[in-house]
């Protein structure tokens, strides 16, 4: 198989209260937690979906990220091939927690399914999917660390076979308020060449 | 050229049997891994479920090893592993990669507040660590496609020329956790499960692991992987598409890899969970495809809904049929209960199987589909 060059389109990061858009910040909060940011986010980016009020943090934090760098992408006119390539580190631990202490004491015992569905660390692609209408190649990864290698590699491999048009990845990692997103669409065209230096660098900022 | 990629080595741990012949065997005499248990340590009424005696896995354990530090599903992904690692032969070095299914992982640490031990990667470690792989391990967990999308990201790696080898263990267990929240869904049958009948009423739930060895090296080929793809729904994340969406395009994507058409699948292994809207989504994506008259099973009525290793266990079993011609039946199917034609597998029989296709679904909207060909 050629190795043909890719490239990054748009990157964004989102942590410690502050989100930036290809190196600029575009919007920051005061300390506080993720609910809060989240949502003081979701209004500076004047998105009219109640539904991301329901979902869990993870979700949150993947749906952000997609909605900064997809939003200018979508065309109802066309129908858009954009893979999702997600990684992280502690998978959906954050609600399996929360979701294991509402069943662990049998005096208070209280299962609900609105909790359990996002025990799956994918659920966040669905999200994704849904909102920007993305029936598309899509995968959840696991890693110790964000892994550049990894995922330009993969990247790669679903633009040369033809599985998609472009790919967005992202290593979305949350658990109890600690928080990173960095993501990333990579196309065919472009000016920034994809890689796994590049990656490292941009992943540090 | 595009490199072809194969199958090679295959096992699978079960309550059926810890190797692929056992439980051929089983399966071949319609025996079910499904029982009634009362276990109030998992759910506080007796409940069918397809679970693994502990004695036996401990048993089988002490014979690999006297480490006794390692958990109950680590346990049975080592099982699922060590024979064929061993007999393969490869070589663990940076041409061999490790990737490793699953939903839930060590969930059950959670109980005693062990948060480390529920890391996938920590997980995946372990196992990596006891036989010696030399590169990052792959932990692949997209809900209830993983066991069959670790395929499908074994196959792109290796054409890809990034790996020579792949070893992959799909395994979940049975946990509170798992039951509970099934059961917050209404999802759970109240009898063993009856996959795609009028009489079905949910999933069973089930434990297992499987593992395979996916190979650029012809030799020992058990079948070639021809073509796959893992297309989400987009519209709802906790029930599937009700025009089969993205199945259909998941199944559509494979047969242009493959260039084949779909009238010429011989056999399909389909992901029959028993509940009303699987089933029936499936029946409806299949029948857009023209795929209605293919023989088509579900293995859950033999193992239950094993989660992440579902999908790797099915193609194992899968697997055998195509080398030994032979369909086997969709245990717990009685009356159809689908709104469009398919032709489900009703005993076994003898069939020649040139092209065979695997589809699972799951949660989040996802589904994969990986087609595979019988190797001459």
């Amino acid at each position: 198989m050629t190795v043909n060059k890719t490239y990054i389109k748009s990157f964004c990061t989102i942590q410690n209260n502050q989100i930036s858009l290809n190196g600029e910040i575009v919007f920051d909060t005061e300390p506080t937690v993720f609910s809060d940011f989240s949502k003081k986010a979701y209004q500076h980016l004047e998105m009219n979906y109640p539904k991301f009020f329901k979902m869990d943090n993870l979700s949150k934090l993947a749906f952000l990220g997609a909605e900064l760098l997809l939003k200018n992408e979508d065309d109802s006119e066309i129908e858009n091939n954009t893979a999702l390539v997600f990684a992280n580190k502690s998978s959906s631990l954050d609600t399996d927690v929360k979701y294991q202490d509402s069943i662990s004491d049998p005096e208070n015992y209280y299962p609900s399914p609105a909790v359990f569905v996002y025990t799956l660390p994918n659920i966040c692609l669905g999200e994704i999917s849904i909102k920007h209408r993305l029936k598309s190649e899509n995968s959840f990864f696991i890693f110790a660390d964000y892994n550049p290698e990894f995922m330009e590699k993969y990247s790669n491999i679903l633009l040369e076979a033809q599985k998609a048009d472009k790919v967005l990845c992202g290593w979305v990692e949350y658990y109890k308020e600690d928080y990173k997103a960095f993501l990333y669409l990579i196309d065919t065209q472009g000016k920034l060449e994809q890689n796994q230096e590049l990656l490292k660098k941009l992943y540090k900022q | 050229m595009i490199k072809e990629v194969y199958i090679t080595e295959t096992n699978c741990i079960t309550p059926i049997g810890f190797d692929v012949a056992a439980n051929i065997k089983n399966i071949d005499d319609e025996v079910s891994g499904i029982q009634l248990h009362d276990k109030p340590m998992l759910f506080n009424v007796p409940f069918y479920a397809s679970i693994i005696n502990d004695v036996d896995l401990n048993l089988a354990f002490a014979k690999v090893t006297s480490a006794t530090n390692y958990s109950r599903l680590e346990k049975m992904m080592i099982l699922a592993l060590e024979p064929i690692i061993k007999k393969s032969k490869v070589i663990l070095n940076e041409r061999t990669a490790f990737i490793l299914s699953t939903t839930k992982g060590n969930v059950k640490a959670l109980e005693n507040q062990k948060i480390e031990s529920a890391y996938l990667h920590q997980l995946a470690r372990m196992v990596a660590n006891f036989f010696g792989f030399n590169t990052e391990p792959i932990v692949v967990s997209n809900a209830c496609v993983s066991g069959i999308l670790a395929v499908s990201v074994a196959k792109r790696l290796i054409q890809a020329d990034v790996y020579d080898n792949v070893f992959i263990v799909a395994g979940d267990e049975i946990s509170k956790f798992i039951v509970s929240g099934f059961n917050s869904f209404q999802a759970m049958s109240d009898l063993p499960c009856k996959p795609y009948s009028i009489n079905r009423t949910g999933v069973t739930l089930g434990e297992a692991a499987a593992a395979v060895l996916v190979s650029s090296n012809k030799e020992n080929a058990k079948i070639k992987v021809i073509g796959d793809g893992s297309i989400n729904d987009a519209n709802h994340i906790s029930g599937p598409s009700r025009t089969g969406e993205g199945l259909f395009r998941s199944i559509q994507s494979a047969l242009t890899e493959a260039k084949i058409n779909s009238n010429q699948i011989d056999f399909i292994s389909a992901h029959g969970t028993a509940t009303p809207f699987n089933d029936e989504m499936e029946a409806i994506a299949l029948n857009r495809l023209g795929l209605e008259n293919v023989p088509v099973n579900s293995m859950k009525g033999f193992y239950g809904h094993t989660l992440g290793a579902s999908g790797l266990l099915e193609t194992v079993i899968g697997i055998e049929s195509v080398q030994e011609s032979k369909l086997f039946i969709s245990l717990g199917f009685d009356t159809i209960g689908v709104s469009q034609p398919i032709h489900i597998i009703e005993k076994n029989e003898d069939k020649k199987i040139r092209y065979f296709l695997k589809t699972a679904s799951g949660f989040g909207g996802c589904n994969t589909a990986v087609l595979f060909e019988k190797v001459n």
